[in-house]
């Protein structure tokens, strides 16, 4: 670890031992499930090295943006638009975690029995290891669970940086206008915290960076419905989860390339795994770095994963944005239009998930469908029920956590899934 | 030419060896804190030509005996469950920290299972810690002569919680009769909420460590009121399917079943 970096995480207040046994931990697991893949595309090298230096060069980065006055806003949600944050020069990071790291820290402000997601950015705060909130000079929380909503209040307590926009639970013509308002209201607060108008022109540029970001993330999405699957669950998760650090612009390019090369092997048939694989769609709950859990007991249980119909996924690249405006109110109103396509569970009723799932199932040759919710998360483990009885796939719930308390049961029911298929 | 299958459970292992012309043997071990090594003794003792694993333990088995196979103890079970006994259509399996519920097709083709998730709710597990706060020896459960009225109520999942609450039914003087009665009414409570999301279809096969827990069996039946088929061999369904397992990738034709020891006699006919 270069002195540079030490220097860096110790001036953002970082707890040094918490973080050096994060980083450790890290770089074995990364080691053990990622770096042992075999047959991985040489595209994945980049997304490797931006891993290895998550809390490196890429901390450094924002840094050195926030020295010439970006602003570095952190985000939890995909209804937070990073459009309208880049479009006042801002830097957009994702914050949301996806270890157990600081939970009993967390359990003294928030209860027990909330999601470990909640629970483990409460944790990453508390125990003082994550570079990017130390980083934020504002963080966007939303109203989407009633965990998130009363967490952000806590939060804002510690950290005295939180705005909370509201998000709508219906789609009707009422959740349509309060999301809207909402967004004009945010784009005040993001003018503010600039000190910059959010013009038409940027605003513009910035739609149109965003749109081909998503575009690289459905050429991707789209080349792992081959069979064989030219890359594996587990690499494509990380670009996804890697979408919400990296710049935009270099991500994009990066994900163009891993894409033309995944063309390749495409034709020539190379494959993750062989051709006949069982092949699995994950629906659910947002998969935060660095929870890769689920991705690698089905991959090393004789599967591939070959989507992701989560947060973490399809959710964030869905749809783009017309790009057909010539005001910046009728640039945001498309805008709004396309984030609340998003079909998450905390909308009632939500029918289009259940349309999602039966699309992308079979576009990605899907065998069989495993639904994903974490304890406590209340919207997806309702929909869970629902969403089994309109599908007719071979279908296996998992509630879990972070922990790797049920590996073996999760394995073994994995194990005797993928052998039904 | 023989087959070893092994299911390392979380309290017992469970070996079947297969040779020519049928079952050869079967033996129950305690799985301890060393599980490879009793493994490895049967193994040698034995010196199968293929070793089939299932159960918690069946990595430590591949890791560390060279061609060995794995398979989950969910197919493991049906294939064992198809063998013994080919018209069973659901299985439950209660063995020691898990509890499985398995519907199978015509043909004996896994279509749904349910798995208990973490927690030992509704396994042996708990009715292991309540039989201590009891007193009772596991042993001894089928000697008992209980009634068939559940006089109080043990309203808890949780092996935790059920603990304290046994306890403090033992301070308001309840006779532990009634009390473990009642234990085994919330096991099989547990079990049919399980059993209701896969569909129950006859035969009903019961297997497991606890399958030979007769108070859980009779309790079953009534509360399910169809017949509940448990038979000797059903605790070693699971190595009995792994060995089986092996016996098919070796394409050997299916042997019948034979009971162990010298004499070889046909012990099962359906």
């Amino acid at each position: 670890m270069s002195e540079e970096y030490v220097k860096m995480w110790e001036n953002l207040g970082l707890n040094l031992e918490n973080h050096d046994h994060l980083l450790k931990t890290l770089a074995e697991f990364y080691q053990q499930i990622y770096l042992s893949q075999e047959n991985r595309p040489e595209g994945m090298k980049y997304f490797d090295f931006v891993i290895s230096e998550a809390h490196g060069l890429r901390i450094k980065e924002l840094l050195e943006a926030k020295k010439e006055g970006k602003k570095v806003v952190g985000t939890f949600c995909v209804y937070v638009p990073e459009e309208m944050i880049r479009a006042v020069n801002g830097i957009c990071v994702g914050l949301c975690a996806g270890a157990q790291i600081g939970f009993e820290e967390a359990e003294k402000v928030i209860p027990k029995n909330t999601c470990d997601l909640i629970k483990a950015f409460m944790g990453f705060k508390l125990a003082r290891v994550c570079p990017y909130i130390e980083s934020c000079d504002l963080i966007i929380g939303e109203t989407t669970c009633d965990g998130k909503k009363k967490a952000y209040e806590v939060l804002d307590s510690i950290t005295n940086k939180v705005y909370v926009m509201e998000v709508p639970h219906t789609k009707t013509e009422r959740g349509k206008e309060l999301y809207l308002k909402e967004l004009f209201i945010l784009k005040e607060k993001l003018e503010e915290i600039s000190q910059q108008p959010m013009t038409l022109e940027r605003f513009k540029e910035e739609v149109r960076i965003a749109n081909k970001k998503r575009k690289a993330l459905l050429r991707l999405e789209r080349l792992r419905g081959y069979d064989p699957a030219p890359i594996s669950g587990l690499d494509a998760l990380l670009v996804n989860q890697v979408a919400f650090y990296d710049d935009p612009v270099r991500f994009t390019q990066k994900v163009n390339e891993l894409c033309d090369e995944l063309e390749e092997r495409v034709k020539k048939g190379i494959g993750a795994k062989p051709k006949g694989t069982p092949r699995i769609l994950i629906t659910g709950c947002p998969f935060a770095l660095p929870n890769w859990k689920l991705h690698h007991i089905l991959e090393t249980s004789g599967a591939i994963v070959v989507g992701e119909e989560s947060c973490i996924g399809k959710r964030y690249y869905h749809n783009l944005v017309s790009e057909d405006f010539n005001s910046l109110e009728e640039g945001i109103k498309l805008l709004a239009e396309r984030y609340l396509k998003t079909p998450c569970a905390c909308f009632t009723p939500n029918p289009d998930r259940i349309e999602e799932i039966k699309s992308m199932a079979k576009e990605l040759k899907a065998h069989g469908i495993v639904y994903y919710s974490l304890q406590f998360c209340t919207p997806y483990l309702f929909e869970a029920y629902q969403v089994e009885k309109e599908i007719s796939f071979p279908f296996l719930r998992i509630d879990t956590n972070y922990s790797l308390e049920d590996i073996g049961q999760l394995k073994t029911r994995c194990e005797a899934f993928i052998e039904t298929l | 030419m023989q087959v070893m299958g092994i299911d390392v459970g979380s309290t017992y292992l469970k070996i079947v060896l297969f040779s020519e012309g049928g079952l050869a043997f079967f033996e129950k071990d305690l799985t301890s804190y060393q599980p490879l090594e009793k493994c490895l003794y049967y193994i040698e003792k034995y010196s199968p030509d293929l070793v089939v694993a299932t159960g918690y333990g069946r990595k430590l088995v591949q890791n560390n005996i060279p061609n060995s196979l794995t398979l989950s103890e969910i197919k493991a079970f049906a294939i064992g469950a198809k063998f013994i006994y080919p018209k069973a259509r659901t299985i439950l399996d209660i063995g020691g920290q898990d509890t499985k519920v398995i519907s199978l097709d015509e043909e004996g083709k896994v279509v749904k299972f349910e798995m208990n998730d973490r927690c030992s709710a509704g396994t042996g597990r708990f009715l292991e810690i309540m039989c201590r706060a009891l007193g009772y020896q596991i042993e001894e459960l089928n000697l008992l002569e209980l009634d068939e009225e559940v006089k109080v109520k043990i309203s808890s999942l949780c092996t935790v919680f059920a603990e304290s609450e046994v306890i403090s039914l033992i301070a308001q003087g309840v006779p532990r009769e009634e009390i473990i009665k009642s234990v085994h009414y919330a096991v099989v409570n547990k079990v049919i909420s399980m059993l209701k999301r896969i569909s129950i279809k006859e035969d009903f096969i019961f297997a497991g460590g606890c399958s030979q827990n007769r108070i859980l069996k009779n309790f079953l039946e009534k509360q399910l009121k169809i017949k509940v088929i448990t038979l000797d061999l059903s605790p070693f369904l699971g190595a009995i399917g792994a060995g089986i397992f092996g016996l098919q990738r070796l394409n050997k034709s299916m042997p019948q079943v034979f009971a162990a020891g010298e004499k070889r006699q046909k012990i099962l006919f359906f």
